[in-house]
């Protein structure tokens, strides 16, 4: 019985650890899938936690807090698109230039208006996103097995965990079911044919920054303001990194993406386990191994088990008509 | 002509040198948590505040906020004629060891390190002992008999505070099981409140009641799992009992603002001397903190208990081991 409660309170954490790269993942996928390279997504995340936090701490309402977020992000990712669809800049070295002047920008704007060393102050309970006890849970906290698992797993999460449960689903179904996904597609396959066919290739490419802004938006905002309870520096902590590992290992696909995500959070979440427990003839490992282990899992099936990750045709590309 | 301008020159020096000596000027540098970490750095800065508002003697300051700086900011304070510098925390150790070589006639202090030069004062604390009594209280509010354990980065001096924290525990209930995660291996670790949050989380689901966070502001995280679900935590550093009230159990000071005021008004008035401090709970040094926010979390009872191995701790009579032991 020990082993399975260990296991529902690991796959718990999976989930919230997983919320905020499937989020980043799905908007790095947009923009990528767009043709356009964002390497982005951590500054935006980031830019999107310092926004919530400062706005649910002024106002007290988390709600307008991931209202700014969102926004925070979107300016960022428009500028992105500026320098990059616009005036055909370096997808690289724009996205790492957003990256490197929010983490100096988020303390700077915090210490300047909250005078708290580059930190927002600490959120009170009612501006944060508070965990939803689903229905059912209680009624079925009796039940052996379906309990534990439904009270214990599915519900009892935030707001933004469950939308983004439903947010990969949706953006599988607006990828390959819709026209603006198919243009999109084509877009970052072979912008030429669609140009040809008539479609402003910008103009496409804008709209996925502007997805791409609201998803790291909202998952900056989970940081902060849902998982967390304030602004710290560099609180991200190289998420959106992970999140774009995440997206070669899911092949720009949504579905793959989740379960990468769902892995990386589950290998943290275990060794948040396995931390100074002793193993069975092994004794205790080092913490240094096993904080190790989600990067060595990433190179290990990046090399071995994905198989050749092949990114859309034109992504990194800038997209300049012929005259 | 050249010997004038040399002249000239040294004349220039000397000025300016007699200049800086007559003005006192102390520096303060801290390190990567930032000023306000509610922790550790921010006592430091209460401690030259006090220092301010008692002599009236202003003090500069900088905020470290990448590995780079902390050399430049303290030769920085040093060639601008600050008589004492006080470097704040344990990773400052190389870079005020090599400017206090430079600098032999400026007075240097250092938190948490020990730097064998004759113009370093090196302070240091004995977290294990004031951990032994936040662990003692730790195990007595506990009613699973599990308390957790947040350390921030893997070093030996948060090594040090679980060391004492576990005696402390193992004093009141020998069965008793300690739970002890640390958030990283980097300094990096400082600043990740989500992940002290869900190392705080995964000790409540593995039964703990009780959570010590020795982590920077990643222990802000662990301290706010606590309140959420409804278990009592301890804070470190500072007094953190105002964050979460009733929800902190109490919090391990560690007396850096004393530390750095004595440094600075010794400096002041002449009394200064280079060398090791080692502060324990007997230069009170460390302690634990009660006030409002958790007056009714320490019982009667509790406190009686802590007193006694607090006089017996001082007296030598209850050894505490310490994690370089």
């Amino acid at each position: 019985m020990e082993g399975f409660d260990i296991l529902i309170s690991v796959l718990a954490s999976t989930l919230r650890v997983a919320t905020p790269l499937v989020l980043a993942a799905l908007a790095g996928l947009f923009a990528e899938r767009s043709g356009v390279v964002d390497i982005g997504l951590e500054g935006k995340m980031l830019a999107g936690a310092f926004a919530a936090a400062a706005a649910a701490s002024v106002t007290g309402s988390p709600v307008i807090g991931l209202t700014a977020a969102v926004g925070a992000a979107v300016a960022l990712a428009m500028v992105h698109a500026y320098a990059c669809v616009t005036h055909a800049g370096n997808q690289v070295v724009s996205g790492m230039a957003i990256n490197i002047l929010v983490a100096g920008l988020a303390p700077t704007l915090a210490f300047a208006w909250f005078s708290q060393g580059g930190q927002t102050p600490l959120l009170e309970q009612g501006s944060r996103f508070g965990p939803i006890a689903l229905p059912f849970a209680r009624s079925l906290d009796g039940v052996p097995v379906l309990g534990p698992l439904y009270g214990g797993i599915v519900s009892g999460h935030n707001v933004i965990v469950y939308a983004t449960a439903l947010l990969v689903p949706l953006s599988a179904w607006v990828l390959y079911r819709t026209r603006f996904g198919l243009r999109l597609r084509a877009v970052g396959e072979s912008p030429a044919a669609v140009d040809t066919a008539g479609i402003d290739v910008a103009a496409m490419r804008y709209r996925a920054m502007v997805i791409c802004g609201v998803l790291t938006g909202v998952a900056g905002a989970y940081l902060s303001t849902a998982q967390g309870g304030g602004f710290v520096r560099n609180m991200t902590a190289g998420s959106g990194y992970l999140a774009l590992a995440a997206l070669i290992f899911g092949k720009w696909r949504p579905v793959p993406t989740l379960f990468a995500c769902l892995l990386f959070a589950f290998t943290d979440a275990i060794q948040v386990r396995l931390q100074g427990v002793a193993l069975p003839g092994l004794g205790t490992i080092p913490v240094q191994f096993i904080q190790m282990l989600p990067y060595a899992l990433t190179v290990f099936l990046l090399a071995g088990f994905v198989g050749r990750a092949i990114p859309p045709k034109a992504s990194g590309i800038p997209y300049v008509k012929e005259r | 002509m050249k010997k004038l301008f040399a002249a000239a020159a040294i004349a220039l020096a000397m000025g300016t040198g007699a200049a800086g000596a007559q003005e006192f000027q102390p520096a303060l540098v801290f390190d990567m948590g930032g000023k306000f970490d509610k922790s550790f750095n921010e006592a430091a800065y209460n401690g030259a505040e006090r220092f301010k508002k008692e002599t009236g003697v202003a003090y500069r300051e900088f905020e470290v906020t990448n590995e780079a700086q902390r050399e430049q900011a303290i030769r920085n304070m040093a060639r601008r004629g600050a008589t004492v510098i006080a470097g704040i925390g344990f990773a400052q150790e190389t870079a005020m060891t090599k400017v206090a070589g430079e600098f032999p006639n400026t007075k240097f202090c250092i938190v948490d390190a020990v730097v064998k030069q004759p113009n370093v004062q090196s302070i240091v604390f004995k977290e294990h002992e004031g951990s032994y009594l936040v662990g003692m209280a730790a195990a007595l509010a506990s009613k699973s008999g599990k308390v957790g354990f947040v350390g921030g980065m893997d070093i030996p001096l948060i090594r040090n505070f679980l060391v004492g924290y576990e005696q402390g525990v193992k004093h009141v209930n020998p069965n008793a099981e300690v739970i002890a995660n640390f958030v990283g291996t980097t300094p990096a670790a400082w600043n990740d409140p989500g992940r002290g949050g869900e190392l705080a989380r995964s000790q409540f689901d593995r039964g703990a009641d009780v959570v010590y966070a020795a982590a920077g502001a990643s222990g802000l995280g662990a301290l706010r799992a606590a309140a959420d679900a409804g278990k009592l935590s301890i804070g470190v550093d500072s007094n953190q009992n105002h964050l979460h009230p009733g929800s902190v159990l109490t919090s391990m000071l560690k007396r850096v603002d004393v530390a750095v005021y004595n440094c600075l008004k010794s400096a002041k008035d002449g009394s200064w001397k280079g060398g090791t401090l080692s502060l324990g709970l007997k230069e009170e040094g460390v302690g634990y903190a009660v006030d409002d926010n958790n007056r009714k979390l320490i019982t009667a009872d509790m406190e009686k208990k802590l007193q006694e191995a607090r006089q017996q701790i001082v007296a030598g009579q209850l050894p505490v081991r310490a994690y370089q032991q």
